[in-house]
């Protein structure tokens, strides 16, 4: 990180606004970055280790697709390979895709959208920061220290008897839990209380409501997760009688718990993803949300609905018929409010002039991949369907659509739209397009046989499988490496960018909301004065500068018409 | 551009063929359920409106692209009878879709009040059927157009009975019983896999479901509950240390666990715990099948359960017999007891059927 903040960023459009100090060049040096109060270098900082712990999570991926390339043995034994899943799931799961958006691009967005200097409280937001490192650590020595093989779901009293350096990971999610209840925290009362003047609730961006509806369920359901972790970390190492049979406890108990926590969590990652939609859609449609109300209380109905729905995830288990009954019906209920935001979307883009740039093709992606992941909810929530389908490839095929194909397209979609603004630099278009190609169709080359082989029986977490399933696990190894080829061309170009990149404009997608009315990158205090509040869809009122290749205020051109 | 696309319809005609070949989405069942039709309904209704949405997208992607200076057309913000128009139709579709759901789950939740039961136990990494007059087997066996309920535990983590043909999943809780029904209409051999990750040996945790043809299934369980006397004393032996628990604690490779290997481990001399050193012959096996806590090797804890009435003498003898072919001092003893019958035999009566041959071998032991 250290070198970004040298970075001199040359010849800058910003300089018209007399901004040619900003928050990147501010100050420099290691202790600059690491001590921060500034969300957005926190956010930085948070973007970067996310980004790296993606690409560990990848890695153990492409080890699970190498080993299923062929039935057998092929690079590792099944419990080098119980491990591989396990990390993969729970790094991606834990240390990416929770706390990408709202850490990442929240941390460095939230306070520009509202016009506040910052977030409410900037000391918490850098302890969150190394709350999250702490986690990422423990995780880190448990890969050391004989690795984990319990599946990210630590499901008892498997997680109680097995050997591996469980009570270490568990400890790790623990403090990751505590980082992502400060966000919650912090964003709750930034929303609150940090509002320009004039910037009424409903005049708020999309991902504002999105990042809101996301912290209630960040604070609320996250102590009951750690809870949970240190009960199970007080059986391994004590040995109370919790949830082992053996000593007493019930090992059902813990799935209660678990999933009343990390059913919300699908939603703690899907939220701010919807919220980036909510963003892209209209401005690279270059035209006015349609159904604002809709989807932002759509947001506010699926947090509170994603509260009473976690039994979903035990249909099998022995769970009473009524309370299958029960929470199936509250599966369904909570598809509509998604529904309502894909309709939205598509009526946005009606009549619009859209733009098919990087940042709105991954926009269009986490349509169609969502809506797929979406539509197969349904096979899920269906008791009868679900039974046959429970622990199946198809569930895995099913959390990939809406966590990867949702969650972390949306993320990727808006690194790429808000990266003129974090680092003051454009990409390249070209590269952006070949490599979204890649990635979207690696991605359902990787995916769409999983369906197959859930619905035909495979069941998930098989470190082999009988010869008639060879076919669909070879194509799907096949999917996740035009898959990784697209990622990898994702990081080069855009670490190039950061250095040969052509300085980006203020406004380059022109945007209505408060983030694009200030300088690439933002000054430390990212703004001059306190800005006014606009309808942050209006975008009636930006005309395009081809000779700027900006989008500027119109009474910018014309102040008569101010 | 035109690379990727390529590619998307290369695999994509490699997925029509693998599914016209399979000729199936589903596998095949063995029962009459509604799942099926549920699915394909379901699959209707997705399908639908995944082509809906998409085409619609297209639609707007090629009616509304970016053109140089082209702006956005004025439409309106909102519109409140359309929202609630795709706020209500998906509503009713997904009530209709769970309203089927629960229907379909209730028939197989529901049991008729006649069934033959077998009970099944979960246990890394092998499924255990044991049938009503208690004879355990590593298979589950049924008849054809009978109402069966599995009632399904675990002895260690938690397992999942997973039977794709009857699209029947469920979990075997250790200190819980789950229960299962079902009625099979088509004879075969099916797949049971475990579905709920259980450690190293999950994938290997197979077996299989052997539907018989009415009839054929009495027949079956007869024969096989009489191993004792069909099998030879070592296979019988082998059958019931894997099905009885056994080798939960003991190896057979030389493995520590939490009682001692049987690897070479009969007619070797063993110290006990007290310091006393013994020679594992047959009374000594045979005693710490009935009473483990006499004499316990040194080294482990006194924790096996007894035996006592839970095996009976020819099955003990099998055990014995087991036990022998493990250990090098165990097969020579093995060797000399056959040589000894090749004697009798030859002397004996030559008419014997190969059973009562059996039979007689197991008294001699």
């Amino acid at each position: 990180m250290e070198e970004l903040g040298l970075t001199k960023p040359k010849g800058l459009k910003a300089e018209k606004k007399g901004a040619q100090e900003n928050y990147l060049n501010s100050r420099t040096g290691f202790l600059s970055w690491i001590v921060t109060l500034d969300h957005k270098r926190i956010g930085i900082l948070y973007l970067v280790s996310i980004l790296t712990s993606f690409f560990l999570g990848g890695m153990f991926a492409l080890m699970v697709r190498t080993e299923l390339i062929a039935s057998g043995k092929t690079i590792m034994d099944a419990e080098t390979y119980n491990k591989a899943f396990t990390l993969h799931g729970a790094i991606m799961i834990f240390l990416v895709i929770i706390p990408s958006i709202p850490a990442a691009l929240g941390n460095f967005v939230l306070p520009m959208m509202l016009g506040a200097k910052d977030v409410a409280f900037p000391k918490l937001n850098l302890l969150s920061y190394y709350f999250w490192v702490g986690g990422a650590i423990f995780a880190l020595v448990s890969l050391v220290t004989g690795g984990l093989d319990t599946g990210w779901t630590f499901y008892t009293p498997y997680s109680t008897i097995t050997t591996t350096s469980v009570s270490a990971v568990l400890f790790g999610a623990f403090l990751l839990g505590f980082s992502s209840i400060f966000t919650g925290l912090n964003f709750i009362v930034t929303i609150h209380f940090l509002r320009t003047d004039g910037l009424t609730w409903f005049k708020l961006p999309l991902l504002v409501w999105a990042l809101y509806a996301t912290a209630i369920i960040q604070v609320l359901a996250t102590p009951v997760l750690g809870i949970t972790l240190l009960l199970l970390i007080a059986e391994r190492l004590l040995g109370i009688g919790i949830f082992n049979p053996a000593l007493g406890g019930d090992p059902v108990l813990f799935q209660h718990f678990f999933w009343f926590y990390s059913h919300p969590a699908v939603y703690i990652m899907i939220l701010p993803a919807m919220g980036i939609i909510s963003e892209l859609i209209p401005i690279h449609s270059r035209k006015h949300i349609f159904g604002y109300k809709f989807i932002a209380f759509s947001s506010l109905a699926i947090a509170i609905i994603s509260f009473l729905v976690w039994g979903h995830h035990m249909f099998v288990s022995g769970q009473s018929n009524l309370a299958n009954m029960i929470f199936s019906g509250l599966t369904f209920a909570v598809a509509i409010p998604s529904a309502i935001k894909v309709f939205n979307w598509l009526a946005t883009m009606y009549k619009g002039s859209i733009r098919l740039n990087t940042p709105m093709l991954y926009a269009l992606s986490f349509i169609f991949l969502f809506l797929v992941g979406g539509l197969t909810g349904l096979f899920l929530g269906a008791l009868a369907t679900d039974v046959h389908l429970h622990d199946t490839y198809f569930v895995v095929a099913h959390f990939h659509y809406t966590m990867m194909g949702g969650a972390l397209m949306a993320f990727i979609g808006g690194i790429h739209h808000w990266w003129p603004k974090m680092f003051g630099r454009m990409y390249s278009e070209r590269f952006g397009k070949i490599a979204f190609w890649l990635v979207f169709i690696g991605f359902n080359i990787t995916f769409i046989p999983q369906f197959l082989l859930g619905i035909q029986g495979m069941p998930r977490r098989y470190a082999d499988y009988p010869q008639e399933f060879t076919t669909l696990h070879q194509v799907s190894s096949i999917g996740s490496y035009i898959m990784a080829v697209g990622f990898f061309l994702t990081a080069i170009y855009l670490v190039h960018s950061l250095f040969r990149g052509k300085p980006a404009p203020a406004n380059p997608w022109g945007g209505a909301s408060l983030e694009w009315h200030t300088a690439s990158p933002p000054i430390k205090e990212n703004f001059l004065s306190p800005p006014q509040a606009y309808d942050p869809y209006d975008f009636t009122r930006l005309v395009y500068q081809p000779d700027r290749e900006e989008y500027i205020l119109r009474e910018e051109i014309n102040p008569s018409l101010a | 551009m035109n690379f990727p696309i390529a590619y998307f319809t290369f695999f994509g005609q490699k997925f029509l063929l693998y599914i016209v070949e399979a000729g199936r989405i589903l596998p095949p069942s063995a029962s009459a359920t509604n799942v099926d039709k549920l699915f394909f309904f379901i699959l209707a209704i997705t399908g639908f409106f995944f082509f809906l949405i998409v085409g619609l997208m297209l639609i707007f992607l090629i009616l509304y692209r970016h053109r140089l200076g082209v702006e956005a057309k004025e439409a309106p913000k909102h519109n409140l009878p359309l929202e609630l128009t795709w706020t209500v139709i998906p509503l009713v579709l997904v009530f209709v879709i769970f309203l089927a759901g629960f229907k379909g789950y209730m028939d197989m939740a529901i049991a008729p009040l006649e069934t033959y039961e077998i009970n099944v136990t979960g246990q890394r990494w092998n499924w255990l059927f044991t049938y009503p007059n208690g004879y355990i087997d590593k298979e589950l066996h049924v008849p054809t157009n009978q109402a069966v309920t599995l009632v399904i535990t675990s002895e260690d983590v938690i397992h999942s009975l997973f039977i794709p043909a009857l699209r029947l999943k469920r979990d075997a809780v250790p200190g819980r019983y789950s229960k299962l029904w079902f009625k099979v209409t088509v004879p075969g051999e099916y797949p049971i896999y475990c579905a709920e990750y259980c450690g190293t040996g999950h994938s290997t945790m197979l077996t299989k479901m052997v539907v018989h043809e009415a009839g054929e299934y009495e027949k079956w369980l007869e024969k096989s509950s009489s191993y004792i006397l069909t099998l030879s004393p070592v296979e019988a032996g082998k059958k019931l240390f894997e099905t009885r628990g056994c080798m939960q604690c003991h190896s057979v490779d030389g493995s520590r666990k939490i009682g001692p290997t049987f690897k070479d481990f009969f007619g070797e001399s063993v110290t006990l715990r007290d310091g006393k050193k013994v020679i594992a012959e047959e009374n000594y096996v045979r005693e710490s099948i009935t009473e483990p806590l006499a004499k316990v090797v040194g080294g482990f804890d006194p924790v096996m359960p007894t035996y006592k009435g839970r095996l009976k003498d020819a099955e003990i003898s099998a055990i014995i017999a087991y036990l022998k072919s493990l250990s090098k001092k165990g097969r020579a003893n093995l060797e000399l007891e056959k040589a000894r019958e090749k004697e009798e035999e030859t002397k004996g009566d030559s008419s014997q059927t190969s059973q009562e041959g059996n039979a007689t071998q197991e008294k001699k032991i």
